[in-house]
């Protein structure tokens, strides 16, 4: 039985909040699962919060001015500084508070960007401000390209898919590399806790997000939010595809909190072939049997990474 | 009362912010500026501060840091030089669009390449057009006190926007120089604490940083650039606050014995200082030469500028920056701009000097100023000249 539910007394949709933090209104286009990971995200976090967000999709769509979809205190500045925003504001709401000019009361800091804002150009700003150890809480909104100016192909972008920089053609089968393990790559930074999420498991999200937020110290989730534009689906297989990136093992559901390895959603067993989750999308139309082969192999071998550790790794607790 | 202290010019700039209580400093290091955010850090490590240090991974980062430390209301400061306010420069113009008054000392520094560690205006020139205000010292004690004025301006709530305090390269950040400085007190007095206009916070609700459409774009552009005109009114205000307590006189062009002068030297930053003892020995020697400090970039001061050429027969522009294929040096440019059509206006005469540290003499200025004599005369085969480049 999976544990998609899990927590369910937490979050049970009746205690999950009402307030929409992030409003109706914003341009994002029908079934965005970015949109949809903000809503809820917001929800998690309540009405102490201040967001910095990275130019991109989530930026254009919800601020047209003098229009704006935040109900929470926004800033957007750049594409490749949302962490390092985040890094200032954490500090200002910090010094203020500590020298009484704002009310004494905790608020959160949490920044947030697209793929490409976080594992491309605003990578070395987020992994400054996790290095540094600021209180705040990053949000990485995976849609696996960066869909804002077109679908170009950015470091997170999954071997073989097509798109406007790495299309897929007579000598090309789409983007040559793997998708970068930036969940990894930040938890070597030893922050405390780190997490992958993905819109279809809102409650597991939501949690995560929780969590997240009462932790004090940088704190990392890695969350894939389906495109249906850049993806090639119909935009009511926003859901469903979420779903089955996690039954193939593409993309495993987890949290590592002090060093610790958890899988937060059980994984059938055995997963489901990738093709399952390959062939509904447009950008994987053109791949090849070998191809398809080639990507179960690495998924497998990830997979079997991920189990590895998740079995073995003790906590830094338990390791001191 | 204020006391005199000798110093480095750069713990001295430390020191200034200090006394100005910043909130928040980010900051990334780079020569000639260094010494800055280094001093500060100790300030801040010894109890003396109470801000938040972010020593970010670059300078992209610490503007950026500042850009949501002042979102928060909280006053900021860094400082950087050349290469390293070019790396902030996709910010820079960020940061006066969103009014954020952020405080910038600029230890002026020459662009690479080739890699040059030492003075000129090439870093400040290059991001002239990007809304934020530009002040220039000519030696340690404005440097202080272009320091404390610099928060009081940017702070104004008719101005809210950020300020580029010039300080040239070694030539002052590496300088021990006797500097009066004010006390707590006294600068607790002149500037008042940062109230602004929105902040972040869940109190009180704000969206910063929207997308602005191509409908409203110009309006922004048209506020932006009125709050830079109307900020000179407010820069006029607190140096005219900062003479009554503190007896130290700042003006946007500031003259030195320039009263019925034929010819006119015009400098901005350090070299004024040379130019000065320039300006002596001339005089001595029976020639009709004054000297004109710019201290005020942006906004331009151009009554001011007409003003103090009324009169002169020549006016010999130094710059110290080159505007490659331009006109003329980018200072020059803007003068000849405003002189344009103006009754009587000065022959002008344009020398790109110092570049990238190179040595400016007390005899280079006399030269200058005798070729400049010269060219009143026989009209100048060029607008401009890279002054003492061998090969030319
Ligand atoms: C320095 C800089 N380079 C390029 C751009 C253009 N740009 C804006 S958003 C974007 C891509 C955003 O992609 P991603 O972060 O994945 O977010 P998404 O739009 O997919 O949500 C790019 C390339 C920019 N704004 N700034
Ligand atoms: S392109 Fe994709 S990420 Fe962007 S708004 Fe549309 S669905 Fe959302």
């Amino acid at each position: 039985m999976m544990n998609i539910v899990e927590n369910f007394d937490v979050y049970a949709p009746r205690l999950v909040d009402k307030e929409e933090f992030y409003a109706p209104g914003h341009r994002a286009c029908g079934g965005c699962g970015e949109a949809l990971a903000i809503r809820l995200m917001c929800k998690a976090l309540g009405r102490d919060t201040v967001v910095t967000n990275a130019t991109g999709c989530m930026e254009v769509t919800a601020c047209m001015y003098p229009t704006t979809a935040w109900t929470l205190p926004w800033i957007h500045v750049a594409f490749p500084n949302s962490a390092s925003v985040g890094a200032g504001v954490e500090s200002g709401l910090k010094a203020l508070r500590r020298k009484g000019k704002i009310a004494d009361r905790y608020v959160k800091t949490v920044s947030i960007g697209g793929d490409g804002g976080t594992v491309d150009i605003g990578f070395q700003a987020l992994s400054g401000a996790m290095e540094r150890g600021h209180d705040m809480l990053y949000v990485c909104l995976d849609n696996e390209a960066y869909m804002n100016t077109g679908i170009q192909r950015s470091g997170a972008t999954p071997f073989g898919a097509s798109t406007s920089t790495a299309p897929a053609g007579e000598e090309s089968f789409g983007k040559k590399a793997w998708k970068k393990n930036v969940t990894e790559i930040i938890l070597a930074h030893n922050v405390p806790y780190v997490a992958t999420a993905c819109t279809s498991y809102p409650l597991d999200f939501m949690n995560k997000v929780k969590k997240a937020r009462n932790i004090k110290g940088p704190t990392y989730i890695h969350c894939l939010a389906p495109c249906p534009t850049g993806w090639r689906l119909p935009m009511e297989h926003c859901i469903k595809i979420g779903r089955l990136s996690l039954e193939t093992g593409v993309f495993p559901l987890y949290e590592v909190e002090n060093g610790k390895y958890r899988i937060t959603v059980d994984m059938p067993e055995p997963l489901r072939p990738v093709t399952d989750y390959l062939k509904p999308q447009g950008r994987f139309r053109h791949l090849t049997p070998e191809k398809i082969e080639e990507i179960q192999a690495r998924v497998q071998m990830e997979y079997n990474k991920l189990m590895n550790k998740v079995d073995s790794l003790q906590s830094w607790e338990e390791l001191a | 009362m204020a006391k005199l202290a000798g110093m480095e010019i750069a713990f001295a700039a430390a020191e200034a912010v200090a006394l100005c209580r910043p909130d928040v400093i980010a900051a990334y290091p780079i020569t000639p500026n260094t010494h800055i955010p280094e001093h500060l850090s100790d300030i801040v490590a010894e109890g003396r501060l109470d801000a938040e240090f972010i020593c970010t991974e670059s300078e992209h980062s610490a503007m950026s840091a500042c850009c949501g430390a002042s979102g928060t209301g909280a006053r900021a400061f860094t400082a950087s030089s050349s290469q390293g306010l070019l790396y902030m420069g996709e910010i820079i113009p960020i940061v006066s669009a969103m009014r954020f008054p952020i405080v910038m000392a600029l230890g002026n520094r020459a662009n690479s390449g080739p890699i040059n560690i030492w003075n000129d205006h090439s870093d400040i020139m290059s991001q002239r057009d990007m809304g934020w205000m530009a002040i220039f010292a000519a030696n340690g004690q404005e440097v202080v006190d272009m320091m404390i004025q610099a928060f009081k301006i940017a702070e104004h709530r008719d101005v809210m926007l950020p300020i580029f305090v010039n300080l040239d390269g070694f030539q002052l950040t590496h300088m021990v120089e006797p500097i009066f400085f004010p006390t707590q007190a006294q600068v607790d007095k002149f500037l008042p604490e940062y109230k602004p206009y929105a902040a972040l916070h869940p109190d009180n609700v704000v969206s910063m940083g929207s997308l602005g459409m191509p409908d409203i774009f110009n309006e922004f552009k048209k506020a932006q650039d009125e709050a830079m005109i109307n900020s000179k009114k407010v820069i006029l205000e607190v140096w005219k606050d900062w003479e009554k307590a503190f007896g130290r006189k700042y003006e946007p062009v500031m003259s030195y014995k320039t009263k019925g002068a034929d010819v006119l030297l015009l400098t901005m930053g350090s070299m004024t200082e040379t130019a000065s003892v320039a300006v002596d020995e001339m005089r001595e020697k029976g020639m009709s030469v004054g000297l004109l400090d710019m201290k005020l970039w942006r906004p331009f001061p151009s009554e001011e500028l007409k003003k103090a050429v009324k009169g002169a027969k020549v006016l010999v522009v130094m710059d110290r920056a080159v505007s490659y294929g331009g006109p003329a040096g980018p200072v020059c440019a803007e003068v000849k701009s405003l002189l344009y059509g103006e009754p009587n206006a000065p022959v002008i005469t344009n020398y790109i000097i110092g570049l990238g540290g190179r040595d400016v003499t007390v005899e280079d200025f006399v030269k200058m100023t005798e070729k400049s004599i010269k060219a009143k005369k026989e009209k100048p085969e060029k607008a401009y000249e890279i002054y003492g480049a061998r090969g030319s």
